[in-house]
């Protein structure tokens, strides 16, 4: 055990986007005044190449037994500055975080005193943990090199055949009937103009051909349990019907086909659930004969049941709104392509785009943009607030540009409406333990850093279950998330946190309250050669909540690096007064 | 005279609430200087003790976040959190500590709004008691 901790404080400037708001100068200098911190030192970026080598130096140099980095967010860079302390032969336990951006620097912007004074308190709070910072082991695991994929459409199956392909068991989970989702409907690709039946039938036989992935259809995932490298997952295949009263939740009618389930193992699991269209009910007339959307347009496109010698389509329906503000990304191009197959095909028939701002990014999107231009498409922008007007036999939409009302007689009106998350998600996304955002759509641990991983490890989300993308984007995500689950898949085991919880058994009296509240079967009542009952935690299992060290009565049960002494001394550091007002005498 | 600034200690768990945090930062959404973080695995780690350590030691108030119900990583971890916090305001009570200094809210990982706007809100809500009977406030206000 060591005696007098010899703290190590790393503050990042993050460039200035800590070290604009925050003194940081001060913020160190104050660093060295606390006690057990015997090295101070400040990175213009901590995570650089540079920064990593300086904490490994002093580690050695200084004979640092704890560290602390005063930087972004643990939830992005911890991972890295452990691998820095296990470098420099330091338990990477004994690293303490102390967030002074996100939480700090990014919040305070414009009231840099406070900011700085913050930045002091937190590295206190920081300081007083990491001097009670014990080192902790890590259970090796071993990984089942399986991948479960969630949705059989053009996403979750190319991910399947990568990762199939890399030599790893698939199971591809669809809840439809048939593989495909979403590009059976279709009629064209942009820019390309593929058939998009033929390209996902390609795969699907591609998927159907292969050995190494195992295609359940009509079946859904019913529960998730375990951790990285050991996911336990029951799916159940749905009788006939039965897949339409899951969506809704109507579950009045118990069908006479239960449900059989199923029980698997998954080293990891990918979502690519897809999204689907906003239905507009009652917004513009919408019936689904005169006023269709976007996506029966293409049925009908594909079906040659085109009757129309006018076309208006509206963009934005539903989309880019109060209630939905954003924007949908895919339907301005959709929109034009759709033109431009009419005018190509209809001759005499006249397309009116009637859009917001058209969002054709990229050179390729961009060119079909001035392709319709040129073909002769009207392209005429509204106002949200003044939005256009169908009636029986027209379209009414005031022109910004004119400043006038125009009045388009027209035979079809075709509503470009947004991709939204598909019904199932929350509950999918619940059964996971990952987060979705407000409209339901999955939301990545970190938008740059980890776009494709969500915070819990071994779960990754690919396509338009994340967002809408172009169909180019998703198929790059699908790729993507096949690599970032092969990382997993390839190793023989994987490392669970050290951050478990532990019993003191001199304070152990049996009374198993643990047992009863851990959702996870951790902890167990043994019975010792005294003949006395005790508790005692399977660290493998154990997932580090600390819900049964906060219910345990005697205080036997402790949450590593979350004990009641560590969170005590954060608690009497945070409230100390603060730097400031002792130096200037001064009252904040 | 100086405003009054109260001192806030906000418990949160890594998974949502913490992470809300975060991203109110990464959207550069600006709020109240007055509170301080800690961060615990889960809300069900928070004890009636570390409510009632953190208000002897001075704090004016007590924010507990957590997951939505239904979201927690650890399953339901949040409803001891609940349980938690409706001892521990029995106990306020006792005390004779307005339990408005005691709050507990869900963020998820995608509310940096909501993070940002409780901070302010609930800083707002402290400020109008004045200092904590057991608080530091009275020499910050003089």
């Amino acid at each position: 055990m060591i005696d007098t901790p010899r703290v190590g404080l790393f503050v990042c400037h993050c460039g200035s986007n800590i070290a604009g708001p925050v003194d940081v100068e001060s913020v160190a200098d104050y660093g060295l005044t606390l006690p057990g911190v015997v090295f101070v030192q400040r990175n213009l970026y901590s995570c650089s190449d540079a920064g990593l080598r300086e904490i490994k130096e002093a580690i050695a140099d200084q004979r640092l037994d704890r560290v602390v980095v005063a930087a972004c967010t643990p939830r992005t860079h911890e991972p890295l500055f452990q691998d820095a302390c296990r470098e420099a032969d330091l338990n990477p336990y004994l690293l303490e975080f102390v967030n002074i951006r996100d939480q700090c620097s990014w919040v305070h912007m414009r009231e840099p005193e406070a900011a700085t004074r913050k930045a002091q308190d937190l590295v206190r709070m920081g300081v007083a943990k990491a001097r009670l910072l014990e080192p902790l082991e890590e259970q090796q695991v071993p990984v089942e090199p399986a991948a479960l994929v969630i949705g059989g459409g053009m996403i979750g199956m190319t991910a399947a055949l990568n990762l199939a392909n890399r030599g790893f068991a698939v199971m591809l989970v669809e809840r439809e009937a048939e593989l495909g989702g979403m590009m059976l409907r279709l009629h064209t690709l942009y820019p390309t103009a593929d058939d998009p039946r033929k390209v996902v039938q390609e795969r699907i036989a591609e998927v159907q051909r292969h050995d190494g992935i195992e295609v359940c259809t009509s079946t859904v995932v019913s529960s998730v349990k375990g951790f990285v490298g050991n996911y336990e997952v029951t799916i159940e295949e749905m009788g006939p019907g039965q897949s339409n009263a899951l969506e809704t939740g109507d579950d009045s009618h118990p069908s006479v086909d239960a449900p059989t389930p199923r029980f698997a193992t998954a080293g990891v699991i990918i979502v690519a659930t897809g999204a689907q269209v906003l239905e507009p009910e009652g917004m513009y007339g919408y019936d689904g004969r005169r006023v269709i959307t976007q996506l029966e347009l293409e049925e009908r496109l594909r079906t040659d049941q085109l009757d129309a010698g006018r076309v208006v389509m509206i963009q934005c329906v539903g989309a880019r709104s109060a209630e939905r503000p954003y924007c949908s990304r895919i339907c301005c191009t959709t929109a034009i392509k759709n033109a431009l197959e009419i005018n190509d095909r209809c001759s005499g028939v006249e397309v009116y785009i009637l859009y917001r701002d058209a969002e054709t990014q990229g050179p390729r999107y961009e060119a079909i943009y001035g392709q319709a231009r040129e073909a002769g498409v009207h392209f005429i922008r509204y106002d949200l607030g003044r939005p256009p007007e169908v009636t029986e036999e027209r379209v009414l939409v005031y022109d910004e540009m004119l400043g006038a009302t125009l009045s388009i007689p027209c035979d079809m009106v075709v509503l470009s409406t947004p991709l939204v998350a598909p019904s199932g998600a929350r509950e999918l996304a619940q059964m996971l333990k990952v987060p979705v955002d407000e409209y339901g759509f999955f939301l990545e641990a970190h938008v740059k850093l980890r776009p494709l991983d969500f915070a819990t490890e071994g779960i990754y989300v690919a396509g338009t279950a994340r967002w809408p993308s172009h169909l180019e984007e998703t198929i790059v995500q699908a790729y993507g998330a096949a690599a970032r689950a092969s990382t997993i898949l390839s190793k023989e085991h994987v490392t669970s946190s050290g951050i478990v919880a532990r019993v003191n058994g001199h304070l152990c009296r049996g009374c198993g309250r643990c047992v009863e509240i851990c959702e996870f079967g951790a902890p167990t009542l043994e019975e010792a050669s005294s003949g006395m009952k005790g508790a005692h935690v399977n660290a493998v299992m154990c997932k580090g909540c600390g819900t049964c060290a906060a219910i345990c009565p005697t205080g036997a049960m402790q949450a590593c690096h979350f004990t009641d002494a560590q969170v005590a001394a954060m608690v009497r550091a945070a409230l100390e007064p603060s730097v400031a007002s002792l130096a200037s005498g001064n009252p904040s | 005279m100086v405003e009054f600034q109260p001192q806030i200690v906000v418990f949160a768990c890594n998974w949502c609430s913490y992470a809300g945090a975060d991203l109110a930062g990464s959207s550069r959404m600006q709020y109240a200087p007055t509170t301080r973080v800690i961060r615990v695995m889960c809300s069900g780690r928070v004890t009636v003790g570390f409510i009632l350590d953190t208000f002897r030691r001075g704090a004016d108030g007590v924010l507990v976040t957590g997951c939505h119900p239904g979201d927690c990583h650890y399953i339901s971890g949040n409803e001891n959190a609940v349980v938690t916090v409706r001892k521990t305001v029995r106990l306020l009570q006792l005390l004779g500590l307005e339990v408005e200094r005691l709050r507990l809210e869900w963020i998820s990982a995608a509310e940096g709004a909501r993070f940002a706007r409780l901070m302010t809100e609930f800083t707002g809500q402290v400020r109008d008691l004045g200092p904590s009977l057991l608080g530091n406030g009275a020499e910050r206000e003089a």
